[in-house]
């Protein structure tokens, strides 16, 4: 699948359909994560802080949380929800109807034809979702730190800005490229591989999510670990 | 142009074909009959390559389709035009676009042209073109779904063979008629080797001179319709024996056909 991103024939009319498949198909989900999920994090933290008079660090912890940790998380989770069941099902479907063999007998090679474009687009989209995840659970948590935990705006900004550095950007780039890799390798291989008709490819779609969600949190764990070493500086 | 040398093949530990044997020559239609899970469909699937016998060679023009690269397998594939079980259209694409998939995906063909030659080939396969060319497979009913997938086999690079598997299965009599009529056109015609799988013989008849009986796995019977009438083989018998009165209907019909 990886070598299909450099191989011929390229399929770009399908890699464009899936991009706006799953960038604005999963775009509200996306926005609500991140409203709820910020607003939330902003909330509980806001209450402690206050206990210690650091409520003006609220910025800066929200900064750490969702651009390193949380917003790719949550939004990978929901693009895995979403995403890898219906590649699974699609491609399973597909399996399961002879279609793939008839890809194969046309002398069409369907791992370039259905997988890598997935791939690409989900290389493109996670990352770009994953910034709209964590602007607006920043934004959300804005709305909490200034009306509920008065904090001043110009100050929760500030923070903000203050720890949008290297290490965190770096981190929260990468690990939605990485997770993209994760829903599309596991979505495709359990669809290309689904036995058992309509069962089996039920079957497929509901491991194919379990597998992803799982396999991403800890995914996630190692890189914050390694991260954490190797960026020590930079954090 | 197809020969099958002592293949044995399993789905994992169910052997589903023993040391099966035979050639299809260009331009000869053959039927390969047997009862549900006899491995029928299993040797189309083996002929193109998508599984590979664990004992025993195929080759398809000279080549053995399990000793090349798949690359050249796709080249042989290309050769080959396949009529999957129930169609296998693709179903989020429209009855043209099915129809030209082949000119769309290995030709750089205008969308215009492509459609214009898929409007050709839905009027030679016996269809209404411009009433279904922009609908969905799943808006087609069974015998249309399953001329529209022969066209879509036969709209590629003139294709030497053509492999049916269970082409009449499923369809009312009219349907099973015009598929059949659309079968035996193409290979006098074009003169194309034919491999038709069926477990219909009644179907069968009509269209080829060489029928393979495939029981357990293994080739009970090669030969004409009058040896396959006049077998005494045990397990043809019994497998024929359901089918006796139409069996000799048919080739009375036949008969008076051909006198």
């Amino acid at each position: 699948m990886l070598t299909g991103v450099f191989r011929r024939p390229f399929y770009f009319a399908e890699t464009k359909e899936q991009m706006y498949l799953i960038g604005i198909g999963s775009l509200y989900l996306v926005i609500l994560t991140g409203i709820f999920a910020g607003q939330g994090f902003a909330l509980a933290f806001s209450n402690e802080l206050a206990d210690f008079g650091a409520k003006d660090y609220l910025g800066r912890i929200m900064t750490i949380a969702i651009v390193r940790e949380l917003g790719p998380v949550l939004a990978a989770l929901m693009i895995a929800a979403r995403v890898a069941a219906g590649i699974t099902a699609e491609i399973g479907a597909m399996k399961s109807s002879n279609q793939i063999n008839a890809l194969l007998s046309f002398g069409i090679d369907p791992i370039q034809k259905l997988a890598v474009p997935r791939l690409l687009a989900l290389m493109v989209m996670v990352p770009v979702l994953t910034i709209f995840c964590d602007v607006i659970a920043l934004l959300g948590g804005y709305i909490i730190a200034v009306f509920l935990a008065h904090v001043s705006g110009t100050m929760y900004f500030a923070a903000v800005k203050e720890r949008l550095i290297f290490g965190n950007l770096f981190i929260g780039i990468i690990k939605p490229i990485v997770f993209s890799f994760v829903i599309a390798f596991i979505a495709c291989y359990k669809g290309f591989n689904a036995e058992g008709g309509t069962k089996g490819v039920g079957k497929a779609t509901t491991e194919s999510v379990v597998l992803s969600s799982i396999v991403i949190l800890v995914v996630n764990f190692f890189i914050t670990k390694i991260a954490s070493s190797y960026l020590k500086g930079y954090l | 142009m197809i020969e099958i040398k002592n293949i044995s093949f399993s789905y994992g530990d169910n052997p589903v074909l023993k040391n099966v044997s035979f050639n299809v020559d260009s331009s000869e239609s053959v039927v390969v009959m047997g009862p549900s899970g006899s491995g029928k469909s299993t040797i189309l699937r083996l002929i193109l390559g998508l599984d590979c016998p664990y004992e025993g060679d195929i080759f398809v023009d000279g080549q053995n389709i399990c000793h090349i690269s798949e690359k050249e397998k796709q080249e042989i594939r290309k050769k080959i035009g396949m009529v999957f079980q129930d169609g296998a259209l693709f179903d989020s694409m429209s009855v043209w676009e099915n129809v030209g998939f082949y000119l769309l995906e290995h030709t750089n063909l205008s969308i215009e042209e492509v459609g214009k030659r898929a409007v050709e080939m839905l009027g030679f396969v016996g269809l209404n073109a411009h009433e279904i060319m922009n609908k969905l497979p799943e808006q087609l009913s069974g015998g249309m779904q399953r001329r529209v997938a022969i066209g879509r086999s036969l709209l590629s690079t003139a294709p030497t063979a053509m492999l049916y598997d269970e082409p009449t299965t499923g369809l009312d009599p009219q349907s099973t008629e015009n598929v059949l009529e659309l079968i035996t056109k193409l290979n006098r015609e074009r003169q194309i080797a034919t491999i038709v799988v069926t477990h219909q013989i009644t179907d069968a008849i009509g269209f080829a001179k060489r029928f393979i009986v495939i029981i357990e796995g293994e080739v009970a019977f090669d030969g004409t319709l009058e040896e396959l009438r006049d077998s005494k083989d045990l397990k043809v018998l019994q497998f024929l024996a359901p089918f006796r009165l139409s069996f000799n209907e048919v080739l009375r019909k036949e008969f008076f056909n051909y006198t």
